[in-house]
């Protein structure tokens, strides 16, 4: 299968600090790729590549065919096909569940108000929220905040959805919410690329899991040969150090 | 005459009140005049600077940082003095009006380009993040995304500096300002009784306590839960 998101030998230095030390991702149409790895591994440093909210110090990444790292290409216009969602949710708090939704359909994709309030609408009512589209952030849970935010990134119809930790910020009861959500959309056939330490998710949705450390991709396979028989001792130590958790 | 009586024929005489209520309300006419000019003069030029330096070119930052910090560091009625006494030199001349205006404008300006450089700052990270993910420019979500929320944490240092920088209009009186204060003492001199100086403080009181208000005002409103 052709791949949607091909990212080559990429480098990335924050001063002296060297994070990614030539990684090669390559995700295919449809996939949900998992990426683990211990804190300061580099995982979400490369996911915030793929968007170029980090500029990679070399290497190279295409998305949807589109160069990101290319002066030529229109970012803003590329980052449209690209949703994420972060940890911390981000929503804007002066703006309504249906105001973070709209604001890029309406200056982004140039829609009209009330076609924006259409598709931002029918985006709540996928993540489940219709009925609270004129709450403000801070009127929500936890876990209705970060599904809006799953909903403010695919109103514009992304091609790829990264997923930075979206449930590490969440009470653990509100998790399961955000999950079901993920796996609606995964369902969908969205392409996703999920850092995270779900592991039951994992387990249960994922294509492949890729084990990163140190700036490197140590391994990655599918979630059972990665989870049962991970063939690097660094990986097995981190996955049973998770799992006695 | 009682001590009582002795006191309000010094401080409240009703004669010299009369006589001088026009001239106090003429120089009221001038300070809200000024005071609205230099409130919008330096407001939005504070603002512009602060946007400036939210593009973050190096050498024009340093120059704001510069301009604001002398601006910042000069008391008002320096700089008014400044301009009127010394532009004259440069071949330039500036009414006492022009000049008071202009001088408390720049230093509103440089206060309030640092409220709001402090407010953009202070806005979250992740609120860039989000918004130039979703595929907004820079420009777009500074506007629509990190202002909106600048405004509303500066709104209360903002309303208080402006108040005390507009309040700097009694300054004026140095380079013979015909305002409430220029006004009040000219009269307090004429009439060899103070009760001029009354009406003055009470015309502050009439102009300043409604802004004072309304701020508190403003500030409840815009406060909004996290």
């Amino acid at each position: 299968m052709p791949a949607i998101v091909s990212a080559k030998a990429i480098h990335k230095h924050f001063g002296t600090l060297h994070v990614l030390k030539g990684v090669d991702l390559d995700v295919a149409e449809r996939e949900l790729v998992f990426v683990i790895g211990p804190s300061g591994s580099g995982k979400s440093t490369l996911l915030r590549c793929l968007n170029r909210l980090e500029q990679p110090t070399s290497g190279s990444i295409t998305v949807d065919g589109i160069d990101m790292l290319s002066s030529k290409t229109d970012i803003n216009h590329a980052r449209q096909r690209i949703g994420m969602v972060f940890q911390s949710f981000n929503l804007y708090p002066h703006m309504t569940a249906l105001g973070n939704v709209t604001l890029a359909l309406r200056k982004v994709a140039g829609k009209s108000r009330a076609e924006a309030d259409r598709l931002g609408q029918a985006a709540l009512e996928r993540v489940g929220l219709a009925d609270r589209a004129h709450h403000r952030p801070a009127e929500l849970s936890g876990g209705q905040q970060q599904r809006v935010a799953i909903a403010r990134a695919i109103a514009l119809e992304p091609k790829v959805m990264l997923f930075d930790e979206p449930t590490s910020a969440l009470d653990p009861e509100l998790v399961g919410s955000v999950l079901a959500v993920m796996r609606s959309l995964r369902e969908s056939g969205m392409t996703m690329v999920v850092v995270s330490h779900e592991m039951g998710f994992a387990r249960a949705a994922a294509d492949r899991v890729v084990f990163m450390d140190h700036g490197l991709i140590v391994e990655q396979g599918a979630p059972a040969q990665i989870f049962e028989t991970p063939s690097h001792e660094r990986t097995r130590a981190f996955i049973g150090q998770i799992q006695r958790h | 005459m009682s001590s009582w009586d002795r006191f309000l024929h010094t401080f409240f005489n009703l004669q010299v009140m009369e006589k001088y209520l026009p001239d106090i309300l003429s120089g009221m006419v001038l300070t809200i005049e000024l005071a609205l000019a230099v409130v919008v003069a330096g407001l939005l030029a504070g603002l512009i600077l602060a946007l400036i330096r939210s593009l973050g070119i190096r050498p024009l930052n340093w120059l704001i940082i510069f301009v604001v910090d002398i601006f910042r560091s000069l008391p008002p009625l320096v700089v008014i003095v400044l301009i009127y006494f010394g532009l004259p030199a440069a071949g330039l001349s500036a009414s006492a009006f022009v000049s008071t205006w202009l001088s408390l404008a720049l230093v509103l300006m440089a206060f309030s380009e640092e409220i709001f450089w402090a407010g953009i700052t202070s806005t979250p990270r992740g609120q860039w993040e989000a918004a130039r993910s979703t595929g907004l420019s820079f420009s777009q979500t500074l506007f629509s995304v990190i202002l909106p929320q600048a405004l509303r944490i500066t709104i209360a240092p903002l309303t208080n500096r402006t108040i005390a920088i507009t309040k700097g209009t009694a300054l004026g009186t140095v380079v013979a300002l015909h305002e409430i204060l220029g006004m009040a003492s000219s009269a307090v001199s004429n009439s060899y009784n103070p009760s001029p100086l009354m009406m003055g403080a009470a015309a502050y009181i009439v102009l300043f306590l409604p802004v004072v208000v309304a701020a508190r005002w403003i500030e409840t409103k815009f406060a909004w839960k996290r």
